[in-house]
């Protein structure tokens, strides 16, 4: 019994894309980009902070990182939660220490709850971007349209509350989206979205409500990733993200501005064992006068400048 | 189902006549580059799942959409500056798709070899007529972008039937003749090419590819570290290097735009090719170069002495 013939029909073998979200286009063909003070590698620490529900429900899949034993999962509960009371504030020592102004993904449901927390944060300072609701409300393909534009508006409309701050971008739980997630983020006004990792540089991303950019946060190299997936070592973290900036620095030198992103979880690099390496990582960064470091939103409002003024020197 | 493929026979790494290559180098070097395409929501396949999650799948799909649209061009500039001719694994939709790619690979007179229309469409449950029109329009869309006559095959995604290795060598003869339908990567039992039966009874061989040396292998699946990749590539070569001076061996490094040309590894990557390319006596060439040298000079006396171990009956010592 063989498949249908369909399956070797293929009505979106075209140039671009199988799909409408955004063109086609090569990082290398693109105009070069210069960071504001002529730096050549702008720099964006960004951290996640988490709420992973003990009784989570794992639709439509469980979330790495979040509970794997019988209910109640306490080890993983308390693990994960020691990241917001304890690991957070080491975290926000390092990044003092090196005059790093940090971007803060948070789920609206833990921004909700510790009021203690995001008053030390604004007063650490930084840019807040929307982390959906907490790590077990996934976005997903198949979920009702008006569950997920509930999810987002009410992640959005909570944080904005909480913080003060207009929410600009979007970091979705595991960064999984549904094919409606980038509409609904447009019509909450969110104007960038940190999910796609398919670029260095952000791109226009085309959505029914408008216009978002893209701006890829990097998932290679995050702390969760490295330590927490692929069980490499604190040491071999810090050499992969010590060579993706010396690459990304290189490279920036004749290829035009780069963005290097680095996430981190306090709950993992917040650590005792793990915090000097994050100092490390930090250390090389700021030592290195070509770099630009700032919040993601500033770093696409730079961007977005210097486009413009592309645009006015060909005309 | 059987027990065993039975397109090969027992032939021991042992007393197998001497493999010479061009310039009396000891180890034939290829990169295979696989450009990939991979669908944002592709059709489900009864055996096997194109995306781990519903669709869409944006941390799959977009980081290797990254290897086209950032990845590509990083290795090109490597594989330009170490004098490496890349070995195309092609999803053929790309000819469409990323035209551009093709052409920059076209200029430095690349090879591409078929690796299915797209990397989630699988084999598994096509019948053998649809198999069949699924090589032939991979390898009439490479012809048709590039004028290659294709000579290799990868499965897309290594999903097989029991047929695939006999139906590309069947296309690549009816399309091209000598010229197409020539190697298969699709077999990992030996460092050497070897010849391989297919019922049409071409001169068809088995290309040493390496999955041990991929590095969506070395990354993804066995998650070693970035460093430690260019520690095993160049022990690898340095045996194969250490055995092709008794006999020519086969290294190919099999890579992935959205793997090795990652900032924070692709500084690996370039290691292992200096040092590599560094060597005398290496044969830095394309995987069709390999094949044809190979059934040109060492395809026959490889028979009489896979049929000569074949007839050997243990005797008393």
């Amino acid at each position: 019994m063989a498949l249908d013939n369909d399956y070797l029909n293929y009505p979106l073998r075209r140039y671009g894309y199988d799909h409408d979200r955004y063109d086609w286009s090569m990082l290398d063909e693109r105009a070069p980009v210069t960071w504001p003070g002529g730096k050549r590698l702008a720099v964006w620490i960004n951290v996640s902070l988490q709420f992973y529900p003990l009784d989570q429900r794992g639709v439509p899949f469980k979330v790495p990182n979040g509970m794997t034993m019988p209910y109640p999962d306490l080890r993983h509960f308390s693990l994960r939660d020691y990241g917001n009371r304890v690991g957070i504030y080491r975290v926000l020592k390092a990044l003092e220490k090196y005059g790093i102004t940090p971007t803060y993904a948070i789920n609206a449901q833990l921004a909700e709850q510790t009021p203690y927390l995001v008053k030390r944060l604004q007063e650490h300072g930084g840019e807040f971007i929307a982390h959906g609701w907490n790590m077990d409300h996934l976005h997903y393909g198949g979920q009702p349209i008006e569950e997920e534009a509930e999810l987002v508006a009410r992640s959005v409309d909570t944080l904005r509350r909480v913080t003060g701050q207009t929410i600009r971008g979007w970091l979705s739980p595991a960064k999984h989206q549904s094919f409606n997630t980038p509409d609904l983020l447009v019509k909450n006004g969110i104007e960038y979205c940190a999910d796609w990792v398919n670029d260095e540089l952000p791109y226009a991303f085309k959505t029914a409500s408008g216009a978002l950019t893209m701006m890829g946060l990097s998932t290679e190299i995050e702390d969760q990733f490295v330590m927490s997936q692929n069980l490499h070592s604190e040491d071999a973290w810090v050499a992969q993200v010590k060579d993706a900036f010396d690459f990304l620095l290189e490279e920036s030198r004749t290829a035009g501005g780069r963005l290097f992103a680095l996430n981190l979880h306090p709950w993992l690099v917040g650590q005792p064992h793990r915090i000097a390496c994050l100092e490390e990582v930090l250390a090389h960064i700021a030592r290195h006068e070509e770099v630009w470091q700032a919040p993601a939103g500033e770093i696409l409002d730079a961007f977005k400048a210097a486009r413009a003024s592309d645009d006015k020197g060909t005309r | 189902m059987k027990e065993s493929l039975g397109v090969y026979d027992y032939w021991a790494y042992d007393q197998r006549p001497k493999i010479t290559w061009p310039g009396g180098a000891k180890v034939a070097f290829w990169v295979a580059p696989n450009i990939e395409y991979y669908e944002l929501d592709p059709p489900q396949n009864p055996s096997r799942k194109p995306w781990p999650h519903p669709h869409p799948s944006v941390p799959g799909f977009s980081i290797r959409d990254y290897g086209n649209r950032v990845g590509h061009q990083r290795q090109l500039r490597l594989l330009d500056k170490y004098g490496v001719r890349g070995s195309v694994s092609l999803s053929t939709a790309l000819c469409e798709h990323h035209p551009e790619i093709i052409q920059m690979c076209r200029e430095r007179d690349w090879e591409f070899f078929s690796h299915g229309i797209y990397n989630t469409r699988y084999t598994y449950g096509l019948s053998e007529a649809q198999e069949r029109a699924m090589i032939r329009d991979s390898m009439e869309t490479i012809h048709r972008h590039t004028g290659q006559a294709c000579a290799g095959y990868l499965a897309p995604a290594l999903s097989h039937s029991e047929h695939t290795l006999d139906l590309f060598a069947e296309v690549g003869e009816e399309l091209f003749g000598e010229r197409g339908g020539l190697y298969t990567c699709d077999l990992f039992h030996d460092d050497q090419p070897t010849p391989v039966r297919v019922r049409s009874g071409k001169r068809f061989i088995s290309l040493p590819y390496s999955l041990e040396m991929n590095d969506t292998i070395v990354y993804a699946v066995n998650k070693v570290e970035p460093r430690q990749y260019a520690t095993m590539l160049k022990r690898h070569f340095d045996r194969l290097y250490q055995e092709g001076a008794e006999s020519g061996t086969v290294m190919c490094i099999p890579t992935h735009n959205y793997q090795v040309s990652c900032p924070h590894r692709i500084k690996a990557f370039e290691e292992a090719l200096e040092y590599i390319t560094g060597h005398s006596d290496v044969w830095v060439a394309t995987g069709r170069e390999i094949a044809e040298y190979y059934r040109a000079h060492h395809f026959d006396a490889a028979l009489e002495s896979m049929q000569a171990q074949a007839a050997t009956a243990p005797g008393e010592s």
